[in-house]
Parts: structure tokens; sequence; C-alpha cells
């Protein structure tokens, strides 16, 4: 019998909600469990999200949605001075395409009024070419918020934890949750590792937030999955747009975007479809629906110019509104369910409102005395070039370029992997390196290297990202067993 | 009539042959050399074998050739062959690695020159 | 403080192209030459490319990938005055001829050179710039890159592959799956001829009989952490799938092969015009391009179908590098290239005159029997493929400067299917 592990919250989801309430509850003197099915963190929706935070000006006032929007847009710059993630306020402009929608540009306006957006501003046509001017001429007119930004979602995810781990919470990837049965004061958890026996849970399983929570026998959570496509284009158009354009939205979504990317990148997308099953593909019909309304807004993009496309999966719950509240079962299992956008925007402000919740549910928790809010990594991309001579003259590593493209030192590499990479995903979400223009072509093989060497792993167990996507069958020579098949075959 | 497209040169000849009795008629190649693999085309095909062997000690790969062609029907065996050999270094390029690959008469060469101490070329 | 070195010469890549050029500026007079590679040894791609085929034109025979670098090695080791630097990267050229490079023996160093030969090569083109619909498994590759994996490294990438694009990079690497026991279902290709070498059709898909599929393209990609399967289809006359008629093949290895970027983003920063037909800097009979003292040659310049070619062009850049060094052949007079019927494109894009330049063509598409023209000049070609080079040296008295142009065209063809 495995020992328990015991705890006082456990998090179950490292996604950026999870990641946002595990970093807020690291300011408490409590024992602090955070569990991932997936081999790292930020491997599901938060991976593959438009990294936008959003000003606010689009949620029904009163939702949980706009007052958690807001509020989380006012945390990011801090936060991101603090974690020392990629984060811009870059501003966002919602176009009208024409006169007939410049109505509703007023409206939405007044909608972000309510929800206490500030600084909203109406452009006029020749505003708005005038502050962008690679936008349709077509557009009839503006609708600017300063306080939108951009932010890398993933590594927002990634601060988030190594900052809650550096404040002594616990880590654990590749578990997953299979049972939780209710004792008296908490719950006894079953995983596919060990047992886990916590006071308090927080559901923050994303798509699967419906399953976990029937785990108690609470059935309340209905989800689906939403998918939307994304699609990437080369560096060489940065400044394209300065601000993320939205076109006015519709009932169902906020539309398809032209987002710059705070790595530079222009992105375009995403669609949401309703999907049955969990398959991250990409398709022409997406391709095609977000090429069509993205040139409407910015008519010069190419498809040459394309260097990659991804999709990702939101869960959407019935309520059209973010479902966060202790369960009817168990107060102490609270429930971050139905996280569709703004949720990244709101991920932080989340964070807080659980904090909130698991206080009035009774559980001591004594601040922390020596907290520290402060991560930094290092980026040789951003940093000037007296800063880089001194950074390679101390660990010649960093002056060692494995990411030609987006020039990833091997010391980078190697501390992505200390930072707990396991795979190349993790190596690549966490430094950029092949998420250029050649997306690894040159330099996978040179990351798989130094995976295998840093992790103590042959190569042939290093993967893409997780058990059964592995890149290689072996060595072509020296595979004795692949010999004497070969020579059965061939006799 | 057998149109064949000549592989001695990157240049590509399209190059007809005939029966023409017991000969054969060659017309359409740019060169004698063309003529001659036409003939050998024919008769017995022969291509240069190129591959890697493994290295003890190290985990990079040595390049290798066959000195000459080889008969097309014999490739598949020098492979095996090829397969089998673990070189020990150094290693210089041009040095014989292994006589009369698969009973072809031909020898295996090294293409590529390996050091003594050399464990890995990249990072 | 950041060191900065004052030389002559800096070329940027330790490929066929830089060492063919620094060799040559070495032997034509210049002195303090540094040549830059980014890899931990000298040869670009060649060290890979273990197939035979390489040094006809250029050694009058017939060598291996590795054998052809290590020619130019042994060159390299005979100019002392040419200081090779490996494993060390360049991440900025600038217009007035600095180039900052990082490396882990110096960490980050400055040289202020009076001429720069750019000299980087090409990429590949990856999945996303093609945009195949479908999951993002492990197991898709670039041609190159998977022939560094086996060749360089000697790791079995996979057990069934399927090879989109019949580049002669996906040729070489069909042939070299097979004789390591890869199944290799099948080589796709868009267009409707195969883009590689007709001798790498024969002797790489024939000679092993792997089914070499014209005008189909790959639809969609299975397989949510390895590749399991692809989707094909075969595509019509505007190159659009025909999805009704697709078929799926079983695989785990997906290998692209469809189409190679010469690598600029350093010319770009320092303010090189670059030729939209071929990807590379606008140059002149002397490989000098639009910035002052600063010349390209290789892949960098255009894609070339043979590292030979690759060789004689860079020499010429090398000496022209030499020659500007010595204050001469600033200002010259040359003429633009204008591509006329069935012309993709040409280099050098600019002409200079009263000297004869070797010319690199290249058709848009196949045809038989035409005359090709280049300015008074006239050649009858058998066939024109835009898998194949042209070659065609223009003489000075083919030129006519009252024109203000030099056009270049095929002409009166048949088209070949």
């Amino acid at each position: 019998m495995m020992a328990i592990l015991e705890v006082d919250v456990l998090v179950i989801g490292a996604g950026v909600v999870g990641a946002a309430v595990v970093r807020e509850l690291s300011r408490y003197e409590l024992a602090l469990l955070l569990v991932e099915k997936e081999v790292d963190v930020s491997f599901g929706t938060s991976k593959a999200n438009s990294g936008i935070v959003h000003s606010g000006i689009h949620d029904r006032p009163g939702t949980l949605k706009a007052r958690l929007s807001v509020r989380g847009c006012q945390l990011f710059p801090e936060l991101a001075a603090e974690l020392g993630f990629l984060y811009k306020q870059n501003g966002a402009v919602v176009v009208a395409r024409s006169r007939e929608e410049l109505a509703g540009l007023e409206k939405l306006a007044e909608n972000g009024r309510a929800n206490g957006v500030k600084d909203l501003s109406l452009l006029s046509r020749e505003e708005l070419s005038r502050i962008e001017p690679n936008l349709s001429a077509e557009l009839a007119g503006g609708l600017l918020a300063p306080s939108g930004g951009i932010v890398v979602p993933f590594d927002l995810v990634f601060a988030l934890t190594e900052n809650a781990v550096a404040n002594g919470a616990k880590l654990m990837v590749g578990t997953e949750v299979r049972g939780i049965k209710v004792e008296k004061d908490g719950f006894l958890v079953r995983t596919n590792r060990q047992p886990i026996r916590t006071k308090v849970i927080v559901n923050a399983a994303g798509l699967y937030g419906g399953e976990v929570a029937a785990m108690i026998g609470d059935h309340s959570i209905q989800l689906y999955a939403r998918k939307g496509e994304e699609y990437l284009f080369d560096r060489k158009l940065e400044g394209l747009v300065q601000r993320t354009i939205f076109p006015l939205p519709s009932k169902v979504s906020k539309g398809i975007l032209v987002i710059p990317t705070v790595d530079g990148n222009i992105m375009i997308g995403p669609t949401a479809h309703r999907v049955e099953n969990y398959d991250l593909s990409t398709s022409v019909s997406g391709w095609n629906e977000i090429y069509s309304e993205a040139r409407n807004l910015v008519p010069s993009l190419q498809p040459a110019d394309l260097i990659t496309a991804f999709s990702g999966l939101r869960a959407v719950g019935t309520t059209g509104d973010f479902m966060i509240a202790p369960s009817m079962i168990s107060p102490r299992f609270i429930n971050a369910a139905g996280i569709e956008s703004p949720g990244l925007t709101a991920a932080p402000a989340i964070a807080e409102y659980i904090v909130e919740l698991i206080k009035e549910s009774g559980l001591p928790m004594p601040r922390k005395r020596r907290f520290n809010p402060l991560r930094s990594v290092v980026r040789l991309r951003d940093i000037n070039p007296q800063a880089q001579a001194e950074l390679m003259q101390k660990d010649p590593a960093y002056g060692q370029i494995v990411c030609r493209c987006e020039m990833v030192s091997a010391g980078e590499i190697r501390d992505a992997i200390r930072r707990g990479a396991t795979t190349v995903d993790g190596v690549k979400l966490r430094t950029r390196s092949g998420m250029g223009r050649c997306q690894g072509g040159f330099c996978t093989p040179k990351i798989i290297r130094l995976l295998s060497a840093e992790l103590g792993l042959p190569p042939e167990q290093i993967s893409k990202n997780g058990p059964g996507s592995e890149f290689l069958f072996g060595r072509l020579r020296g595979n004795q067993a692949e010999k004497a098949k070969e020579e059965k075959e061939y006799a | 009539m057998t149109e064949l497209t000549c592989i001695v040169c990157p240049v590509g000849c399209r190059i007809r042959v005939d029966r023409d009795g017991n000969g054969l008629k060659i017309t359409g190649n740019g060169c004698p050399r063309g003529l001659t693999y036409a003939r050998e085309e024919m008769t017995a095909p022969q291509r240069t074998l190129t591959a890697v062997v493994e290295v003890a000690g190290s985990d990079c790969m040595l390049p290798v050739k066959t000195k000459v062609a080889i008969p097309k029907a014999k490739i598949w065996a020098a492979m095996q062959e090829i397969k089998a050999i673990t070189v020990h270094p150094p290693v210089t390029i041009g040095q014989v690695l292994k006589e009369d690959l698969a009973g072809s008469g031909v020898a295996l060469v090294a293409t590529g020159t390996i050091d003594q101490d050399e464990k890995r070329e990249n990072l | 403080m950041l060191n900065t070195k004052e030389v002559d010469l800096v070329v940027v890549g330790g490929g066929p192209a830089g060492m063919a050029a620094a060799v040559a500026a070495s032997e034509a007079g210049v002195e303090a030459i540094v040549l830059i590679e980014r890899q931990a040894r000298l040869g670009g791609i060649l060290p890979q490319c273990i197939h035979n085929g390489f040094g006809l034109r250029f050694f009058k025979e017939e060598l291996t990938g590795p054998e052809y670098a290590h020619r130019f090695m042994l060159e390299l080791e005979k100019h002392p005055g040419i200081e090779v630097k490996t494993g060390t990267m360049v991440i900025k050229v600038t217009a007035d001829r600095q180039v900052m490079t990082v490396s882990a023996a110096e960490g980050l160093v400055c040289y202020q050179a009076r001429a720069v030969i750019l000299a980087m090569g090409c990429r590949e083109r990856p999945r996303g710039a093609i945009n195949i619909p479908g999951t993002r498994p492990a197991g898709i590759y670039t041609a190159g890159s998977l022939q560094y994996l086996m060749n360089i490294e000697g790791f079995l990438p996979g057990r069934t592959a399927v090879i989109l694009g019949s580049g002669d990079i996906g040729l070489i690497m069909a042939r070299r799956l097979t004789l390591e026991g890869i199944q290799v279902k099948a080589v796709l290709e868009l267009m409707p001829y195969s883009n590689g070498l007709n001798r790498n059709v024969v002797q790489c898909l024939e000679d092993f009989k792997i089914p070499l599929y014209l005008s189909h393209t790959v639809t969609a990609i299975h397989g949510q952490k390895r590749v399991e399967k692809v989707s094909v289809a075969p595509v019509g006359a505007d190159l659009k799938p025909l999805v009704e008629k697709g078929f799926d093949l079983a695989c785990d290895t997906l290998v692209l092969s469809v189409g190679l970027i010469p690598e600029n983003e350093l010319s770009l920063q320092a303010g090189v015009e670059l030729d939209p037909a071929t990807g590379g800097p606008v140059v002149d009979s002397f490989y000098h391009t639009t910035v002052e003292g600063i010349f390209a040659c290789g892949n960098v310049a255009h894609v070339h179908d043979l590292v030979d070619d690759v060789s004689t062009e860079s020499a010429i850049a090398g000496r022209a590098a030499a020659a500007y060094l010595r204050g001469e052949i600033r200002g010259t007079r040359w003429l633009p290239v204008k591509a006329g019927r069935n012309i993709r494109s040409v280099v050098p894009q600019r002409i200079v005159t009263g000297q004869a330049t070797p010319l690199y063509i290249r058709a848009r598409f196949p045809e038989r029997d035409v005359l090709l023209q280049v300015g008074r000049g006239r050649s009858r070609r058998r066939i024109v493929s835009p898998g194949e080079t042209i070659y065609y040296t223009v003489k000075p008295e083919e030129i006519s400067e009252t024109d203000g142009w030099i056009g270049v065209s095929l002409e009166g063809g048949e088209i070949d299917d």
C-alpha cells in the first residue's frame, strides 16, 4: 500500500486557472498540491489559447465573466512585473465593417463602461487608419480599449506554477485523478500514482471538470468542448497591426481576430465550433473561414507567410457564465468550471475569488511571512547586447545558439529542463525554440540530445509531448533485436 | 525499344535502346559515358551504394560507399554486410573498411574521417 | 565591453558556398578573412548528404557529400589568412558591414569588415507553411532533418513512411529509408512532374519500386500522439485536392520535401534587396548585392540543383570581393534581366556589360524543343523543366546597351506531358 500524501488543498488541473489558484494560495501557510494528468503544465486548453488579455467590454454586466475579467485585466501589469512572463498592454480595437455596425460599437462601449472598463474611445474611420494603417480601407470606424493586452498563455502558466512551487507548493504532473471519496473532514483522492488526502479540493480540470465533479456525486457541471483553430504568420510581419483587432462580436463569439503576439508574430483566429470528440486537428474549412474573415480586417495577409497552425478546445458550460462555486455536495469542493473566454484574462481574479471561497469554507489560512512574489528567467533575445555578453562570459552555454530562428541558447534550454520541461514541446513552450520559421527543422535533434543528457534518458524515450509521441525508434545500428529481425526477414 | 534516363550525371539524358540483331542500337546519349551506361543497364546494371556504419565509442555515424559501382542485384546483400560493421577510430577518408563487399569484388571505403577522440560533433 | 575586431572580409556561413568564396578571396590576395559557421564543423549540409553524385562538374569525378566537403577543407588548410570560427552564429549584419556574432567560446564578438559575403544557405519549408490540415503528432519530419537524424546521428526515425514532395532530397531520402528497412509507401508530388533530377527518379524510386504519385497531395494528417496515417488525394488542374477521389495511407512517419527557402533574414537586416522570384538577394555578375560591399552566393542567393554550381558561383563572389577590396568593380555598368515567356527566375539579375556572365535560369513549366533567347543570343534546348537549371553564358556581344535590359525567354516549345 502506497503512503497517503496529506495536504490542505488539492488543485486538480495545471492550466491557467489551477496555476493561478495555487500561486494565490501559496501566500498562505498551507500544504498545497497541484496535480496534472498530462506530462507537463499548460498542455491542455491553456496551451492553445489566443493569448488575449481582454479589456472586459464584451461581457454582460453583472456576470462573473464581466466582473472577473475586468479585475483580471487590471491585475495583469503588476503580475507580469512580478513574474516576468511575456505580456504587453497593446490595446484592443473593435472595428465596424460598415456604417450600419457603428451603432453596435456605441452599444459595446456602453456595455464596457457598465463593466467598469476605463478610457474607451470611439474612433472615426480616419483616426482608425491613422493608428492602424494596415487595416482595410473599407472599415467604418472603431472602438479603442487601451487596457486590453496580449500575453503568451503558457508562459503565464509556467510563471504562476514556478512561483507557487518556489513558495512551497508541490506539483505532480502525469497524475490523473481517478476517484474521490468524501470523508468527514475532507477527501480521499485516488490517482494513477499515490493516494492523496486533502481538506479542500479546487476542481480546475478544464474539459474534464464535469467528470471530476461527478466523482463526488456532483452532476451539476455539464460541459462541452468548443474548438478554436488559430493560424500563425512569420515574425517578418511584426508591426502589421499594433493592437488586437476585433470585428463587432456576434451573439456566439467575439469573431475572428487579428492578434499581434508578444513574440512579434501575427496570429489569426479562432474559429468557435462545438465538437463532440477531443481531437485537435485543424481543417480546410477552419482555414477558409478564418482567412476570409481576417482579410476583411487586414487585406495584405498572405498564406505564403504562414508558419504554423494549431487548435485548442475550450470547456464551455451551460449557464453562459463561469461556474465558480462550492459544490452542493461539499462546501470544501470548489468547482471552477466552464472557464471559457475570457478565462485567461480572468484567471488571476478567479484565483482571488476562489481563495475567498476557501476562507469562507472555514479552512484556517494564516498568511505566509516570507512569500516571494518574484520569479525570473533568462531570455537572451530580450536583453541588451551588454547583458548578453556578461551572461555568456559567466556561462558559455548561453553563447551556444541551438534554435537559430528564435535565438535560443543551450543555456536557456538547459534552464527550461531544470524548470520542469521533460518533452520537446515542454522545452519549446518555455523557450520558443522550434517556434520560429523553420518550425524545429534544425533544432529538434539538438533538443532531443539536450533532454536526453539532462534527464539521463536514451534519445528514443524523448517525446514530443508525452508517452506515445516519441520521435525515434532506436538506433540504426547496434540495436540487436532489430538486427536479428532484419536478418530473419532477409533470410 | 526501351527508353532509359541516364543516371551518370545530373543532365539525365533520355537514351533510346533498340534491339539490333544480336546487338543493341543506342541513341540519344549526350556523351560516351551514356553509351556505356545504357549497355550496362541493359545487360548488368550497376549502382554505387552509400550508407553509414557504426563507430565504436561514439554516437555519430561514419559515411561509407562502395569504391565503384556494384551489381544492382547485390545491393541488399551489401547493405546487410554494412549494417554488421562497427569501425574503431581513427578512420581516415578513403580507408578501406571491407574488401569484396557481398562478393562483388568491390571494397567498402570511408567517405569521412573520424578522429581518435571524436565523440560528438554537434552541440 | 563589446569586443570589436577589424577584418578585410567576413564570410557568413561555412558550407560549400562560404568555403569556396573564402578560398577564392584568399587566392585573390585578401589577407584577413573570417569564415563563420554556426555548426560545430564546416561543410554545411554536405556531411549529411552521404549519397554520391557531387563533383562531376567541378572536380570532374563523382564524390559523396562528405568527400566534396573534405576537398574544400583541405583547400582551407592551405590558406592561413582564413580564420575559421565554428560553433559561431551571426545574429546581425548591418549595411555598414558590422557583423555581430555569438559563440560559446568567445561570447559576443563584433567584426567590422570592409566586405561581407553572405553564404547562409537555405532552409526547408515546414508543414505549417503549406498548411496541411489535421493533427500535430510526432513523426513529421522535413527531409533534411530526417537525413541529419539518420546519417549523422544514426537514429531510426520510423518504420513506415510517406514522402510528400519529389524534390531531390525527398527522392534521395526515399532510397535511404528503404535501404535502412523503413517501408516507403509512396512519394507524392503536387505538380504533374517531379521537381527532382530525372536520374534521382530512376535510381531512387524506380530501382526500389517506390510508387511516385504525380498530381497528388496530403489532405490530412491523422494520429494524436504519433502519425498513424495520412489522407491523400489527387489534385485538379488548379492544384486543389479532389477529396472525393482520396485514399488513406497508413504510416508512422511523414517526410516533407516541399521546397527550400533561402535564409535571408540577415540580408534583410542589412537592407539588401531580395528578388521575389528566387527568394535571394538581387545580385550582379560579381554577386554584389544592392548594398555596397556585401556579396551573396550559394543557396542564399538562389536554390541550386548542384553543389558544383555553388562552388563555381561562390568562387566568382570571392574573387569579386577581393577586387572590390582593391577598389575595383565599383560603379560598374549593368543591365537588368527581364524574364519573358516561361522564365521563372534568372541569376544574376543584373548583368555587367563588357564581359561574359554565366546565367542560372529556371523555367516555369516543362517543355520540349524550345529556343532559349538571352539578349541577342540563341540556343536550342531539348527539354526544359522547373526542376532543372538551364545554363547559359551570355557573351558581351549578345548584349545591347541601347535596349536598357536583357530579355530572357523560352520560345516555341511544345508542352511536355
